[in-house]
């Protein structure tokens, strides 16, 4: 009976899981069909498969707008972790009047939507002289998931055991052994789902990417967005390049995911 | 107080630092002086004549080794958007922006855009080949701020095979009753009748009905800048066009505009079309259509008035900002000139010509044979419009679909909701349009 | 705001450190203070980064909501004072824009976080394939929003070819016109698929910091599951669903990509962050835009501090110790 039971939930639990990625394996297995295969109603399921739409992607050039993505992305997520690992870790461990105020001005920086920001952000990189430019795009993704950061971060320091810190403190470890070698090990699965998750929303931000970028500091997803072009069907190239434009993302994602749950369970360490 | 002296310094290190980098990095991307290299950056929508435009640069590129081109493709509400914002600015990014009809005559009137008559003048170029009704939208006072890459008005596309085997004929003029008829007619549970645009924006769904509204008599205002658009003839014609939709158009109307109509007719899921006369290119393209060769053309449909159908041009043009004018204009006048459309049929064939912006173009017998069944009546629909009065009543503006004020894009948008609304039958055309009322108004009151 | 710091939470078993009990900098011992000014150099850097970055152009876009200033009339900029919070308020759009932005974030966070414990509590036992499941299932998070909107209007939704009404006409249901007719109901529907996942790892954490041998001396005890779940399990994923509330609520909020592809603001899907987009680039209003976007950080700063203080106590707690 209780084995019924368990292989039912099981079962069920399958279903779901398949139900919910099927979007994502449709896009993918269309993306290998031809474009009169993918128009097809009712949906072609045996039908010839090529790479042809993944070279008609890259005969559009999307190769340097991934770069583009993979620099704004990792250059920022550094940032992030350079600046929100000792804010969280003093935030947390130290003692520091208004932690209410500082966390709640950190997450605040977050309220304005970036439709009203951008025209003062144009403005301010134009007489600084940095639209078009990859690092003002990773500075402004920085200060974008910051807050985040900080705000998650802290909640991961705030689970390792003061115990372990006061040890170490009672050894004569300075400031920054304290850090380096006692609580960051401690912390790597929570900066590793940080990490992930500031790198995510850097490479899937659209609006800054559009306004403030032309040709050589454009990114995939205003590329992605102009590619559907008018001239008959599109379904299986849109498919392709979609794809390609989730796979580095996806793919870090997969591989990451156990820190992920670990680290977003850093209650475990309690 | 929160802020030591020592983080202050750390702080403003950090934002030198921040403004250092990306100053250094800016400077290296702009413009270089005369005579040496020089690259153009070309603002551009993401419509398939320009994709065919970046795809022949290289030519360009070899007749004029100083100069390369980068092309930024954009949908078209982000490059509105970004162009706008980089015009307006001053910030200079770009050295030739693709600017739709509806803004040249605004933005030259403001002084942004470059006068480009006096380099338009050599006999080889031929300006005066280009047509003169588009030529006519695209300038101020005399002076010509744009040039048309291609240029549009619309037109009822048929599907001829489906309406033989409904022994149904098409007349020379339809009138839209007549339309409405054979929609009814041809739409089946997978077929629409005809697809007709329901996204909303002035420049999708606001198009075809503008043109609807106009044949009905109606307008957007008056030739004193009363709004009109709960008037009678304005709430007739907008009731027409969605019933006809909730008749026999297709499904899901809000998600259609120009593209997913294209690919609706191109396989088969529609009978008819009313859109714009360069969807025929992609129609009678064997390889994208599998309609290619079974369609039939017909001019816009009519009800009070002589002739309809809009008038559309997307225009390259040369901003005041830009370091390098003399490149930029070299490249505009190599891109809509008569090489170039050789160009474009000997390599990539002659149906993907960029259409109705040249009297030669239809002169060109290679041409002329490819896009029989749709050249002619194109280049009569664009020289049959009357920009300057399209409905049956005077207007203050020149341009049909679209009304030349900064607020037009605006009102016609919030219009295009509230009409949306009314397509889902969630308010009814009369509720939508007294509050379009309203939006109309305020802007037209700025005119006065 | 200082007088409200509560009480340290404090781990159980460790001994709190001598400072959290006086807010007051100037009480601190000597050894303290010196701690307290390390603490303030660490944060500083990521405050003045914060600052910089976000905080002048918030101050610019404050100037800039007192002015008339449409893009296309740039000879015409005025100082106009508070008229564009006048037109905010006094217009048509800002209720409806509210109502919309509640609606569709508050759906979307409450189901995606209904089926985010769903599928976490389904993950959390031992089966064949559990990671490989898992891996399905957080896919949709790590899809580019607007790859997603355009999947979803293209491949899934579409009247014609798209799979969820294929599907539907497979059980004899006919196509829906999803933008048309349901526009709202479809944005959130992306969402809460886009979503669920976020939730779902956060909950997921969780459930798997559960202590097993409490869990398992409930069993003894003869609790049935549900009993466990609703005495043992919620409270203690309390503080997760916070978290998950307000971390996916703050991305919610901001949601742009798929009404922009999809609806276009019709239908009530025109949310705050849309809103906003078109009197800046459609209406090239910038003075209003501003205003809308000043009215949009104060309204989001007010409900998130009644949230945080009301509801949310991993906020207020644990913060120092």
């Amino acid at each position: 009976m209780r084995n019924v039971r368990s292989t039912l939930i099981t079962a069920a639990t399958w279903v779901i899981a398949v139900l919910f990625f099927f979007p994502v394996a449709w896009m993918v297995f269309t993306s290998f069909k031809s474009e009169s295969a993918a128009a097809a109603n009712p949906p072609s399921f045996f039908t010839e498969l090529s790479f042809q739409q993944y070279a008609a992607v890259f005969d559009r050039g999307m190769g340097s707008y991934l770069l583009n993505s993979l620099m704004a992305s990792f250059g920022s997520t550094l940032i992030v972790l350079l600046l929100a690992i000792p804010a969280a870790y003093a935030l947390s461990v130290r003692p520091i009047k208004r932690i209410q105020d500082v966390l709640f001005f950190f997450i605040s920086t977050r309220f304005l939507p970036a439709a009203a920001s951008i025209i003062p952000v144009f403005f301010i990189l134009k007489t600084i002289g940095a639209l078009d430019n990859i690092n003002a795009l990773i500075f402004l993704y920085a200060a974008m998931n910051l807050p985040i950061a900080v705000w998650m971060m802290r909640s991961f320091f705030s689970e390792v055991p003061l115990e372990i810190i006061e040890a170490a403190q009672i050894d004569g470890a300075n400031l920054r052994t304290e850090m380096l070698r006692v609580v960051l090990p401690i912390l790597l699965p929570g900066i590793a789902a940080v990490a992930l998750i500031c790198f995510i929303f850097s490479w899937n931000e659209y609006f800054l990417a559009t306004l403030l970028t032309t040709f050589n500091a454009r990114t995939t997803p205003p590329f992605l967005a102009s590619f559907v072009d008018g001239r008959g069907q599109f379904l299986a190239v849109l498919s392709a390049a979609s794809t390609l434009a989730v796979l580095p993302v996806v793919a870090a994602g997969w591989l990451a995911q156990k820190q992920l749950v670990r680290g977003l369970a850093m209650g475990a360490v309690k | 107080m929160l802020l030591g002296r020592r983080a202050v310094a750390v702080g403003t290190g950090l934002v030198v630092a921040a403004l250092a980098l990306s100053g250094c990095a800016g400077a290296g991307g702009g413009g270089a002086a005369s005579g040496k290299k020089v690259t153009l950056t070309l603002a551009t929508v993401n419509n398939p004549q320009m994709k065919d435009m970046e795809q022949l640069k290289g030519t360009f590129e070899k007749e004029n080794p100083n100069i390369k081109v980068n092309f930024v493709q954009m949908e078209e509400g982000d490059l509105r958007a970004a162009v706008t914002a980089d015009v307006a600015s001053g910030a200079g990014q770009y050295d030739v922006v693709t600017v739709g009809a509806y803004e040249v005559p605004q933005w030259g009137k403001l002084g942004w855009l470059r006068d480009l008559t006096p380099d338009l003048k050599d006999a080889k170029y031929d300006v005066k080949d280009i047509l003169a009704p588009v030529r006519k939208a695209i300038s101020v006072d005399g002076k010509q701020y744009a040039v048309p890459f291609y240029g549009e008005s619309s037109m009822l596309m048929y599907n001829k095979e489906l309406f033989a085997a409904a022994g149904l004929t098409m007349p020379a003029n339809p009138t839209w009753q007549e339309v409405a008829g054979f929609a009814k007619a041809l739409k089946t549970p997978d077929r629409a009748g005809i697809c007709l645009r329901g996204k909303p924006g002035w420049g999708d769904l606001f198009a075809p009905l503008t043109t609807v509204v106009q044949t009905f008599g109606g307008a957007w205002y008056d030739s004193k800048w009363k709004a009109q658009v709960d008037s009678k003839e304005f709430t007739e014609g907008v009731n027409f066009y969605v019933n006809l939709l909730k008749d026999a158009g297709e499904k899901d109307p809000v998600s259609n505009s120009f593209t997913e109509c294209l690919n609706l007719l191109s396989t088969g899921k529609a009978a008819m079309w009313y859109d714009a006369t360069s969807a025929a290119g992609s129609l009678e393209d064997p390889k994208a259509s599998t309609v290619a060769g079974k369609m039939g053309y017909a001019p816009a449909p009519v009800y009070k008035t002589k002739a309809s159908g809009w008038l559309w041009s997307w225009n390259l043009a040369v901003p005041k900002t830009t370091k390098n004018p003399a490149a930029a204009t070299t490249f505009v006048k190599w891109a809509t000139s008569k090489e170039y459309q050789q160009l474009v049929g000997k390599t990539l064939g002659w149906t993907r010509v960029p259409p109705g912006a040249r009297n030669s173009t239809y002169e060109i017998p290679e041409y002329k044979k490819a896009a029989a069944a749709f050249g002619p009546i194109t280049l009569q629909a664009m020289n049959s419009v009357n920009p300057e009065q399209p409905g049956l009543n005077p207007q203050p503006w020149v341009g049909i679909q679209y009304v030349t004020i900064p607020e037009f894009q605006d009102v016609g948008n919030q219009v295009a909701q509230l009409v949306a609304d009314a397509i889902a039958g969630r308010s009814t055309v009369e509720d939508a349009l007294a509050k379009g009322q309203k939006i109309a108004q305020v802007a037209g009151d700025k005119q006065k | 705001m200082t007088t409200t710091v509560s009480p340290t939470r404090g781990t159980p078993g460790a001994t709190p450190s001598s400072v959290t009990k006086s807010p007051g900098a100037v009480h601190l011992k000597p050894a303290a203070r010196t701690k307290a000014r390390q603490a303030r150099a660490l944060v500083m850097p990521a405050l003045f980064f914060s600052i910089a970055l976000t905080q002048i152009p918030f101050l610019v876009t404050i100037y800039f909501s007192f002015l008339d200033w449409n893009q296309l009339r740039p000879d015409a900029i005025k100082f106009t004072w508070f008229s564009n919070y006048v037109t905010v308020f006094t217009g048509p759009d800002f209720l409806s824009s509210l109502w919309a932005t509640v609606t569709i974030t508050g759906s979307a966070v409450i189901l995606s976080l209904l089926f985010g414990l769903l599928f976490a509590i389904l993950l959390d036992r031992k089966f064949v394939g559990q990671g490989f499941a898992r891996t399905l299932m957080i896919t949709p998070f790590l899809i580019m929003p607007a790859a997603a909107a355009l999947i979803w209007k293209f491949s899934m939704l579409d009247a014609n070819v798209g799979m969820v009404n294929v599907g539907l006409n497979l059980i004899g249901i006919p196509s829906v016109a999803w933008n048309t007719d349901f526009p709202a109901v479809t944005i959130i529907m992306l969402l809460t698929w886009q979503y669920t996942p976020f939730m779902m790892l956060i909950l997921l954490a969780g459930l798997q910091s559960q202590s097993r041998e409490v869990l398992e001396a409930a069993a003894v005890d003869g609790a049935g599951p549900w009993r466990t779940f609703q005495w043992m399990t919620l409270p203690h994923l309390r503080q997760y669903i916070e978290i998950a509330t307000l971390l996916g609520g703050i991305m919610l909020l901001q949601v742009f990509d798929p009404i922009a592809i999809m609806t276009k603001g019709t239908g009530g899907t025109k949310t705050l962050s849309y809103l906003l987009y078109e009197r800046a680039f459609i209406g090239l209003d910038v003075g209003q835009a501003a205003a809308y976007g000043v009215v949009t950080v104060i309204i989001t700063i007010v409900v998130a501090t009644v949230a945080l203080r009301t509801l949310f106590r991993v906020f207020m707690e644990g913060g120092t110790r």
